[in-house]
Protein backbone atom coordinates (compact mmCIF):
# COMPACT_ATOMS: atom_id res chain seq x y z
CA UNK A 1 0.00 0.00 0.00
CA UNK A 2 1.16 3.70 -1.01
CA UNK A 3 1.48 6.18 1.40
CA UNK A 4 -1.19 8.32 -0.85
CA UNK A 5 -3.77 5.22 -0.41
CA UNK A 6 -3.67 5.91 3.60
CA UNK A 7 -4.05 9.63 3.27
CA UNK A 8 -6.90 8.82 1.01
CA UNK A 9 -9.03 6.51 3.34
CA UNK A 10 -7.72 8.49 6.38
CA UNK A 11 -8.46 11.59 5.13
CA UNK A 12 -4.97 13.03 6.29
CA UNK A 13 -4.22 16.71 5.83
CA UNK A 14 -1.18 16.63 3.80
CA UNK A 15 1.22 19.37 4.98
CA UNK A 16 3.76 18.63 2.43
CA UNK A 17 5.79 16.39 0.47
CA UNK A 18 2.97 15.33 -1.36
CA UNK A 19 5.00 14.44 -4.72
CA UNK A 20 6.47 11.68 -2.32
CA UNK A 21 3.35 9.69 -1.23
CA UNK A 22 3.80 7.08 -3.94
CA UNK A 23 6.00 5.32 -1.59
CA UNK A 24 5.54 1.54 -0.28
CA UNK A 25 4.36 1.78 3.16
CA UNK A 26 5.65 -1.46 4.93
CA UNK A 27 4.77 -0.85 8.18
CA UNK A 28 4.28 1.61 10.88
CA UNK A 29 5.60 3.11 14.53
CA UNK A 30 3.80 5.26 16.85
CA UNK A 31 6.58 7.31 19.27
CA UNK A 32 7.70 10.38 20.28
CA UNK A 33 10.80 9.82 22.01
CA UNK A 34 13.14 9.78 18.98
CA UNK A 35 15.87 7.27 19.89
CA UNK A 36 13.16 4.57 20.22
CA UNK A 37 12.13 5.65 16.52
CA UNK A 38 15.88 5.59 15.24
CA UNK A 39 16.27 2.29 17.22
CA UNK A 40 13.16 0.54 15.79
CA UNK A 41 11.17 1.40 12.53
CA UNK A 42 12.19 0.18 9.44
CA UNK A 43 12.43 1.41 6.08
CA UNK A 44 9.01 2.23 4.27
CA UNK A 45 7.50 2.87 7.85
CA UNK A 46 5.09 5.31 7.95
CA UNK A 47 5.70 7.21 11.95
CA UNK A 48 3.11 8.55 13.86
CA UNK A 49 4.22 10.66 16.53
CA UNK A 50 3.17 14.23 18.45
CA UNK A 51 6.55 15.54 17.61
CA UNK A 52 6.72 18.80 15.64
CA UNK A 53 10.20 19.85 15.61
CA UNK A 54 12.27 20.20 12.67
CA UNK A 55 14.63 17.14 14.31
CA UNK A 56 11.62 14.54 13.13
CA UNK A 57 12.61 15.11 10.30
CA UNK A 58 16.38 13.87 10.01
CA UNK A 59 15.10 10.64 11.76
CA UNK A 60 12.65 9.90 9.16
CA UNK A 61 15.20 10.44 6.38
CA UNK A 62 18.09 9.12 7.92
CA UNK A 63 15.61 6.02 8.73
CA UNK A 64 14.30 6.29 4.96
CA UNK A 65 10.49 6.25 6.59
CA UNK A 66 8.06 6.53 4.31
CA UNK A 67 6.49 10.07 6.10
CA UNK A 68 5.57 11.40 9.56
CA UNK A 69 1.65 11.30 10.46
CA UNK A 70 1.05 14.22 13.27
CA UNK A 71 -2.03 13.39 15.58
CA UNK A 72 -4.04 15.53 17.71
CA UNK A 73 -4.45 17.94 14.54
CA UNK A 74 -0.82 19.28 15.85
CA UNK A 75 0.64 21.88 13.06
CA UNK A 76 4.35 21.49 12.12
CA UNK A 77 6.64 24.37 12.91
CA UNK A 78 7.52 26.04 9.39
CA UNK A 79 11.34 24.69 9.82
CA UNK A 80 9.97 21.16 9.89
CA UNK A 81 7.64 21.68 6.57
CA UNK A 82 10.96 23.32 5.10
CA UNK A 83 13.41 20.77 6.16
CA UNK A 84 10.47 17.84 5.00
CA UNK A 85 9.87 19.55 2.12
CA UNK A 86 13.51 19.48 0.53
CA UNK A 87 14.28 16.13 2.14
CA UNK A 88 11.30 14.62 0.44
CA UNK A 89 9.55 13.34 3.33
CA UNK A 90 5.59 13.63 3.61
CA UNK A 91 4.34 14.95 6.81
CA UNK A 92 0.95 14.56 7.59
CA UNK A 93 -1.64 15.63 10.09
CA UNK A 94 -4.77 13.24 11.52
CA UNK A 95 -7.30 14.97 14.28
CA UNK A 96 -7.26 11.33 16.00
CA UNK A 97 -5.49 10.75 18.83
CA UNK A 98 -1.90 8.33 18.22
CA UNK A 99 -3.89 5.24 19.68
CA UNK A 100 -6.28 5.58 16.99
CA UNK A 101 -4.37 6.31 14.05
CA UNK A 102 -2.69 3.50 14.90
CA UNK A 103 -5.16 1.00 15.17
CA UNK A 104 -6.75 2.36 11.74
CA UNK A 105 -3.77 2.34 10.24
CA UNK A 106 -2.68 -1.25 11.07
CA UNK A 107 -5.78 -2.35 9.89
CA UNK A 108 -5.41 -0.59 6.84
CA UNK A 109 -2.07 -2.60 6.09
CA UNK A 110 -3.35 -5.60 7.82
CA UNK A 111 -6.57 -5.99 5.13
CA UNK A 112 -3.53 -6.11 2.37
CA UNK A 113 -2.21 -9.46 3.45
CA UNK B 1 38.00 15.84 2.97
CA UNK B 2 40.25 13.19 0.60
CA UNK B 3 38.87 10.37 -1.23
CA UNK B 4 41.76 7.76 -2.65
CA UNK B 5 39.39 4.89 -4.52
CA UNK B 6 36.19 3.94 -4.76
CA UNK B 7 36.19 2.10 -1.70
CA UNK B 8 38.28 4.13 0.53
CA UNK B 9 37.26 7.35 2.18
CA UNK B 10 38.42 9.37 4.98
CA UNK B 11 36.39 12.56 6.19
CA UNK B 12 35.88 15.32 8.64
CA UNK B 13 33.09 16.80 10.02
CA UNK B 14 32.32 19.42 12.93
CA UNK B 15 29.76 19.32 15.12
CA UNK B 16 27.88 22.33 17.60
CA UNK B 17 27.05 21.60 20.87
CA UNK B 18 23.62 23.03 21.86
CA UNK B 19 22.35 23.41 17.75
CA UNK B 20 19.55 21.48 18.22
CA UNK B 21 18.76 23.42 14.60
CA UNK B 22 21.54 21.22 12.59
CA UNK B 23 21.06 18.42 14.35
CA UNK B 24 21.12 15.39 11.75
CA UNK B 25 22.86 17.13 9.63
CA UNK B 26 26.31 15.56 9.72
CA UNK B 27 24.73 11.81 9.94
CA UNK B 28 22.52 12.73 7.28
CA UNK B 29 26.16 13.93 5.28
CA UNK B 30 27.77 10.08 6.46
CA UNK B 31 25.21 8.56 4.97
CA UNK B 32 24.89 10.60 1.43
CA UNK B 33 28.26 9.40 1.54
CA UNK B 34 28.36 6.13 2.17
CA UNK B 35 25.43 5.29 -0.50
CA UNK B 36 27.50 7.23 -3.27
CA UNK B 37 30.75 4.79 -2.12
CA UNK B 38 28.14 1.74 -2.75
CA UNK B 39 28.16 0.36 0.49
CA UNK B 40 25.18 -1.46 1.72
CA UNK B 41 22.22 -0.23 2.69
CA UNK B 42 21.96 -2.25 5.40
CA UNK B 43 25.88 -1.12 6.92
CA UNK B 44 24.45 2.11 5.86
CA UNK B 45 21.55 2.13 7.71
CA UNK B 46 23.21 1.25 10.73
CA UNK B 47 26.24 3.76 10.58
CA UNK B 48 23.03 6.62 10.03
CA UNK B 49 21.47 5.57 13.53
CA UNK B 50 25.00 5.36 15.64
CA UNK B 51 26.00 8.09 13.89
CA UNK B 52 22.71 10.11 14.70
CA UNK B 53 22.54 9.16 18.17
CA UNK B 54 26.07 10.23 18.62
CA UNK B 55 25.56 13.69 16.91
CA UNK B 56 22.54 14.17 19.63
CA UNK B 57 24.69 13.25 22.58
CA UNK B 58 26.97 15.97 20.94
CA UNK B 59 24.70 18.50 20.56
CA UNK B 60 22.53 17.94 23.55
CA UNK B 61 25.37 18.05 25.92
CA UNK B 62 28.97 19.15 24.86
CA UNK B 63 30.73 21.79 23.38
CA UNK B 64 31.14 20.78 20.18
CA UNK B 65 33.28 17.58 18.50
CA UNK B 66 34.91 16.60 15.63
CA UNK B 67 33.37 13.27 13.87
CA UNK B 68 35.87 11.03 11.68
CA UNK B 69 34.72 8.98 9.20
CA UNK B 70 36.80 6.19 7.37
CA UNK B 71 35.92 3.86 4.96
CA UNK B 72 38.22 0.88 4.58
CA UNK B 73 37.62 -2.66 2.37
CA UNK B 74 36.01 -4.52 5.06
CA UNK B 75 34.78 -1.76 7.66
CA UNK B 76 33.15 1.50 8.30
CA UNK B 77 34.68 3.60 11.12
CA UNK B 78 32.99 6.37 12.99
CA UNK B 79 34.79 8.47 15.90
CA UNK B 80 33.32 11.10 17.51
CA UNK B 81 35.55 13.03 19.96
CA UNK B 82 34.01 16.12 21.74
CA UNK B 83 34.90 18.89 24.12
CA UNK B 84 32.52 18.71 26.66
CA UNK B 85 31.55 17.64 30.22
CA UNK B 86 32.21 14.29 30.15
CA UNK B 87 30.56 11.44 31.51
CA UNK B 88 31.48 10.52 35.28
CA UNK B 89 30.04 6.91 35.50
CA UNK B 90 30.36 5.13 32.07
CA UNK B 91 28.61 1.87 33.01
CA UNK B 92 25.43 3.66 34.48
CA UNK B 93 25.20 6.22 31.07
CA UNK B 94 25.49 2.88 29.17
CA UNK B 95 22.24 1.92 30.91
CA UNK B 96 19.26 2.10 29.22
CA UNK B 97 16.61 4.67 30.28
CA UNK B 98 19.30 6.18 32.40
CA UNK B 99 19.74 10.25 31.29
CA UNK B 100 20.95 13.14 32.60
CA UNK B 101 19.15 15.30 29.95
CA UNK B 102 17.21 18.57 31.08
CA UNK B 103 13.49 19.06 30.78
CA UNK B 104 14.16 21.26 27.33
CA UNK B 105 15.94 18.02 25.45
CA UNK B 106 12.96 15.69 26.70
CA UNK B 107 10.41 17.93 25.46
CA UNK B 108 11.87 17.44 21.94
CA UNK B 109 11.52 13.48 22.18
CA UNK B 110 15.45 13.32 23.10
CA UNK B 111 17.47 12.39 26.59
CA UNK B 112 14.80 8.90 26.63
CA UNK B 113 18.21 7.20 27.79
CA UNK B 114 18.33 5.32 24.71
CA UNK B 115 21.15 6.26 22.36
CA UNK B 116 24.49 4.83 23.58
CA UNK B 117 22.17 1.40 24.03
CA UNK B 118 21.60 2.26 20.12
CA UNK B 119 25.05 2.68 19.19
CA UNK B 120 26.18 -0.13 20.70
CA UNK B 121 23.31 -2.62 19.17
CA UNK B 122 23.81 -1.23 16.27
CA UNK B 123 27.59 -1.31 16.06
CA UNK B 124 29.97 -4.90 15.55
CA UNK B 125 32.73 -3.04 17.54
CA UNK B 126 32.52 -0.14 20.37
CA UNK B 127 34.66 1.94 22.52
CA UNK B 128 33.49 4.54 24.87
CA UNK B 129 36.35 6.72 27.16
CA UNK B 130 35.78 10.08 28.68
CA UNK B 131 37.50 12.25 30.68
CA UNK B 132 35.44 14.54 33.41
CA UNK B 133 35.62 18.29 32.37
CA UNK B 134 37.55 17.62 29.49
CA UNK B 135 35.36 15.13 26.71
CA UNK B 136 34.14 11.67 25.15
CA UNK B 137 35.50 9.49 22.67
CA UNK B 138 33.23 7.74 20.97
CA UNK B 139 34.34 4.51 18.72
CA UNK B 140 32.18 2.63 16.35
CA UNK B 141 32.85 0.21 14.29
CA UNK B 142 30.42 -1.60 11.67
CA UNK B 143 31.77 -4.58 9.36
CA UNK B 144 31.29 -4.61 5.76
CA UNK B 145 30.00 -7.93 3.76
Amino acid sequence: MKTEKIVQELGLDVKCGGDYLDKKVTGGYTGDLLSDVMGNSKEGYIWITRQVHQNIVAVASLKELAGIILINSSEPTRETLEKAEAEGIPIMVSNLPAFEISGKIYNLLMSEI
Amino acid sequence: MEETNRNIYSGQFDIEGGNFNAAGTVSTSIKSILKKLNIPGEIVRKAAIVSYEAEINVVSYAKKAVVRLTVAPKKVHIEVDDTGPGIPNIELAMQEGYSTADQRIREMGFGAGMGLSNIKNYSDEFHIESEVGKGTRLQMTIQTP
